[in-house]
């Protein structure tokens, strides 16, 4: 077991328990948190949008092609923003700090 | 889009001759197309309306080309293919699509009919309402700026209906697909200067158009900068001045009265909320025998709707739909009776469907 730990909104923290082989994005909404990922993980629509912090962005492996397409379509990002639905959870991931990005992925 | 809506408050139904039917859908994917067939087979009249400019819904626009493997009977079949088969089916019922439009008001009149007005101003009467709207509406993903709404529709779009406003303009565009790479290329002779602000080198559009672009730009007729929005600057709805951050972090500011932007489409609720319906995170609660609405005479049906085992899937919308048209007869055609018949051997459903 592990967790990964994302700031919501209003600047709450919550640790939430991963699954291993789960998306961040499926993590996230099984436990509740107003993540629209409208597309249901298929790198569609761009609502699953987070900011990963610096030292985590770094350890993830980076976005894939299809990821930077939807990435596109997001008028405002961070340096570190990603789609929570192309991050696979596993053992390295424990501890992944991140923050939802504004309702409709904005 | 929501500059439309609001611009509906002061619009006067009786001013414009309304359109009438037993049925108006809100929402033309997958579940509202199946929609019109069921009711077609028990005679009744649709309009359906949409917010996009075409049928298909989430399958249309956000997976036409990915492959769906669980409508009963189609092994593999895509989004787009569904949609295709979804309207050949449809086709001898006729209905009346309204695209591009949103439903924004939906007020029950003192006849006992509703009245569905969108934010084009057209004016529906129907018998009877299903809303098969899905997530909501698909429209433009607006940037979270500080003061854009000031802007909108003033001088920041997102759509081009009027192509003389950006006539000998400085114009900012904002996107990096086909709608910003043509929409440059289309007003690039028109305009007094042009920049196109993308987050990197890297276009998804046209091979064509992305040639065109880079020729323009190394000709000099059109500036190209990475990096993304900032800040509008300017005074009552004017645009003066864009800045954008770069990909280097440095602020550059571009002089500019008109901009447009293509960030995709973004999904949102929009006016249904205010229908006065039991809604609960978005969705709204339905019985399982009409699958009607805490409102007797409208329905719900497909992914907007909520009742215990609900599960999102085309197939359980598919299965509303018959249900709900069942309902809607009773409502829409008090005095006759409905008598359950098969389309393999009814003649009346035959010539209904054109087979006869
Ligand atoms: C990537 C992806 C893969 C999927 N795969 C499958 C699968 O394999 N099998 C399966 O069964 N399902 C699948 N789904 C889910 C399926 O697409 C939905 O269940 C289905 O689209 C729901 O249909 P609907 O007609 O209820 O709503 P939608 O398809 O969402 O259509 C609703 C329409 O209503 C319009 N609308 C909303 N409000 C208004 C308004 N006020 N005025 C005007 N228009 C309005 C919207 O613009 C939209 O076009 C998938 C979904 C996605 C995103
Ligand atoms: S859930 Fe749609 S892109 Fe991630």
């Amino acid at each position: 077991m592990g967790f990964i730990h994302v700031t919501d909104r209003q600047g709450t923290k919550h640790d939430l328990d991963a699954v291993e082989g789960w998306r961040v994005m499926e993590i996230i909404r099984e436990h509740g948190l107003p993540i629209e990922a409208v597309c249901g993980g298929a790198c569609e629509c761009a609502t699953c949008h987070v900011h990963v912090s610096p030292e985590w962005h770094e350890k993830l492996y980076p976005a894939r092609e299809e990821e930077e397409d939807m990435l596109d379509e997001l008028p405002v990002l961070s340096g570190t923003s990603r789609l929570s639905c192309q991050i696979i959870w596993s053992r390295e991931l424990d501890g992944l700090e991140l923050t939802l990005a504004d309702s409709g992925g904005g | 889009m929501s500059g439309d809506v609001v611009s509906i408050e002061n619009y006067t139904p009786q001013m414009k001759h309304s359109k009438e039917c037993d049925v108006a859908i809100v929402g033309a994917g997958p579940v509202g197309l199946f929609a019109v067939f069921q009711a077609g087979l028990l005679g009744l009249k649709c309009i359906l309306v949409d917010a996009l400019d075409r049928p298909g819904g989430q399958c249309a626009e956000l997976y036409p080309e990915k492959p769906i493997y669980d409508i009963p009977a189609y092994p593999v079949i895509s989004g787009q293919e569904l949609t295709d088969k979804l309207l050949e089916q449809i086709k001898p019922f006729d209905p009346e699509f309204l695209y591009s439009q949103q439903v924004a008001k939906l007020v029950k009149r003192t006849d006992g009919r509703f009245e569905l007005t969108t934010s084009q101003g057209a004016v529906i009467r129907a018998h009877t309402v299903f809303i098969a709207a899905g997530a909501g509406s698909f429209v433009p993903r607006k940037p979270k700026i500080a003061d854009i709404e000031a802007f909108e529709e003033t001088s920041f779009f997102y759509a081009v209906r009027n192509r003389e406003i950006f006539v000998d303009r400085n114009l900012v565009v904002f996107g990096g697909g086909d709608s910003a790479l043509d929409w440059t290329l289309d007003l690039l002779p028109d305009v007094n200067s042009i920049t196109l602000v993308h987050r990197r080198d890297k276009f998804r559009a046209s091979p064509a158009s992305v040639e065109a672009v880079r020729k323009a730009v190394a000709e000099d007729r059109l500036q190209l900068v990475f990096g993304q929005l900032d800040g509008l600057h300017g005074k009552s709805g004017n645009l003066e001045k864009i800045t954008v951050k770069t990909n280097e972090g440095r602020l550059e500011a571009i002089k500019a009265d008109r901009a447009l932007a293509f960030f995709g489409l973004n999904i949102e609720l929009g006016p249904i909320a205010k229908w006065g319906l039991n809604l609960d995170s978005k969705l709204i609660a339905v019985d399982t025998e009409k699958f009607e609405t805490s409102t007797p005479g409208i329905f719900a049906i497909g992914d907007i709707n909520w009742y215990p085992g609900k599960l999102k899937l085309i197939l359980s919308g598919f299965h509303e739909c018959a249900l709900a048209a069942q309902a809607a007869f009773k409502i829409a055609r008090p005095d006759e009776k409905l008598v359950f018949r098969y389309t393999t051997s009814s003649s009346d459903l035959h010539e209904k469907l054109g087979v006869a």
